[in-house]
């Protein structure tokens, strides 16, 4: 319970850490925030030969509105997006997939980018990062490259990032004008890991939805896009039966692993309702929303 | 090899020296180069709160936290919560804990404390489902946490309301 020997850097900048990375990435970790890496590290499930810590290193840290589009510095702590007022005002869909992240304490010292480039499927982040269509900017001595949240994923805790690569920043583009969103989770207990979820932003015109986002929690080894509910919304009107067919049109192809928490069976049905009722509360947000999906509080049922 | 380093942390307002192996964790620091021993270390994967410090005013795990990366940071333990009190006083929040029996066999508490006291600063109405969210993170496993819950409502109503010192009220 005691992390192995490994040795330590700590460079203050951007351009030291890429000198480091570009020497020891292949049998060194980036450490950043920690919460996901040192409990690796106290079980020895890990074992990098070097750590490099980035926490010194303060341009990597902040949020700011760069056009329409957010940017998120990736050693920015999850507590600090969590009370951003401009990301509450305008990325609400990142603030409510917060609420559902760890415990204070845990996003106290957890960094956004840190929960993006460890890729666990049951994370928030990644998933409403995904489902808002965002990008991952990532450095290396070679370069910067700009990686969008589709291309990114590849499997559990497996990215398109290169060893000798530092993510910089997130880049998360404005919702649609008007639009509905919804973080939806299920977890034995709050803080849990989540046995599914989903992040939904929807946009629609009176009635017709014009634009559909849905992202599925747990469901697959990433964070998926469940393109099938995505085709069932856009299109067509907004209602509670559109909801149910689209969250039974979201899980047609996952086959999720079941484990002492939960049968795959039983996750899928899961994650089925967590999308029917983020469809439904996030068709309830949508800015004069006529449809009386708020009535009824997005259904409970 | 990794090479040792010389570190210098602020814990509770007074300054631990030591050469310490990069691979050590804060939590162990505190008890065993510091000496501080109220700091408890139960998991030691971030998940029962047991090792909770204040980093900066913050609630971290400091069984997730490398002591090299404390340097320059102010740390604060549960000792620290009487510093400035008269001997055998107690915090508020402690003596709310003591008084409502928010704890059984104690393992659990400085951790409690250390993540509820910035509760004590919140100057919002805060709901019992307030209360039990920010509790969340830390494992109790004699109370059933109501009289954890009862001992943050009854601090934050005395000190919410300038209520007298414990040590004045006996």
């Amino acid at each position: 319970m005691k992390p192995p020997v490994f040795d330590y850097h700590d460079p203050a900048t951007v351009e030291e850490a890429l000198d480091l990375l570009a020497v020891h990435g292949d049998d060194g970790k980036v450490l950043a925030g920690g919460q996901s890496l040192v409990p690796l590290l106290n079980f020895r499930l890990a074992h990098p030969e070097h750590l490099i810590d980035v926490n010194n290193i303060g341009e990597l840290s902040g949020i700011k509105r760069d056009g329409g589009r957010l940017r998120i510095g990736a050693l920015t702590r999850q507590s600090m997006l969590e009370r951003s007022a401009l990301v509450a005002d305008n990325w609400p869909l990142l603030t409510e997939a917060l609420s559902f992240v760890a415990h204070a304490q845990i996003r106290n010292r957890g960094t956004v980018g840190g929960s993006v480039a460890h890729a666990d499927p049951a994370a928030e982040l990644p998933v409403a990062f995904l489902a808002s269509d965002a990008d991952f900017i990532v450095k290396s001595k070679r370069g910067e490259r700009r990686i969008s949240a589709v291309d990114f994923f590849v499997t559990h805790l497996t990215t398109t990032m290169e060893p000798d690569e530092l993510m910089v920043a997130i880049d998360v583009p404005a919702p649609p004008e008007g639009a509905g969103y919804a973080f939806t989770e299920f977890a034995r207990r709050h803080g849990d890991f989540a046995l599914g979820g989903a992040a939904v932003l929807l946009a629609a015109e009176g009635r017709t939805c014009t634009s559909a986002a849905v992202g599925l929690l747990a469901a697959a080894p990433t964070p998926l896009r469940a393109a099938g509910a995505e085709e069932a919304l856009v299109g067509s009107e907004l209602s509670q039966d559109g909801a149910e067919a689209a969250a039974k049109r979201a899980v047609e192809q996952i086959d999720p692993t079941g484990d002492i928490h939960g049968s795959s069976e039983y996750r899928k049905g899961l994650i089925e309702v967590m999308v029917r009722r983020a469809i439904e509360k996030a068709a309830g947000r949508l800015d004069g929303d006529g449809l009386g999906f708020s009535r009824n509080g997005g259904g409970g049922r | 090899m990794s090479e040792r380093r010389r570190v210098e942390i602020d814990i509770n307002g007074e300054t631990y020296g030591a050469e310490v192996e990069p691979r050590l964790l804060l939590s162990d620091f505190i008890r065993h180069e510091a000496g501080l021993t109220g700091t408890h270390v139960g998991c030691e994967h971030g998940v029962c709160g047991a090792c909770t410090v204040q980093v900066d005013g913050d609630p971290v795990r400091s069984c997730l936290m490398f002591a090299v990366q404390a340097q320059g940071r102010e740390v604060r333990t549960v000792e620290g919560m009487t510093d400035g009190l008269s001997e055998g006083e107690l915090h508020p929040l402690q003596q709310a804990f003591h008084e409502k029996h928010g704890l059984q066999c104690g393992f659990c508490t400085p951790g409690f404390l250390m993540s509820l006291e910035p509760l004590m600063l919140d100057e919002r109405d805060l709901t019992d489902q307030e209360i039990r969210e920010a509790l969340a993170g830390n494992l109790c496993r004699c109370t059933g946490y109501q009289n954890i819950v009862e001992s943050v409502k009854l601090a934050r109503e005395r000190l919410r309301s300038g209520a007298e010192s414990p040590a004045e009220r006996e």
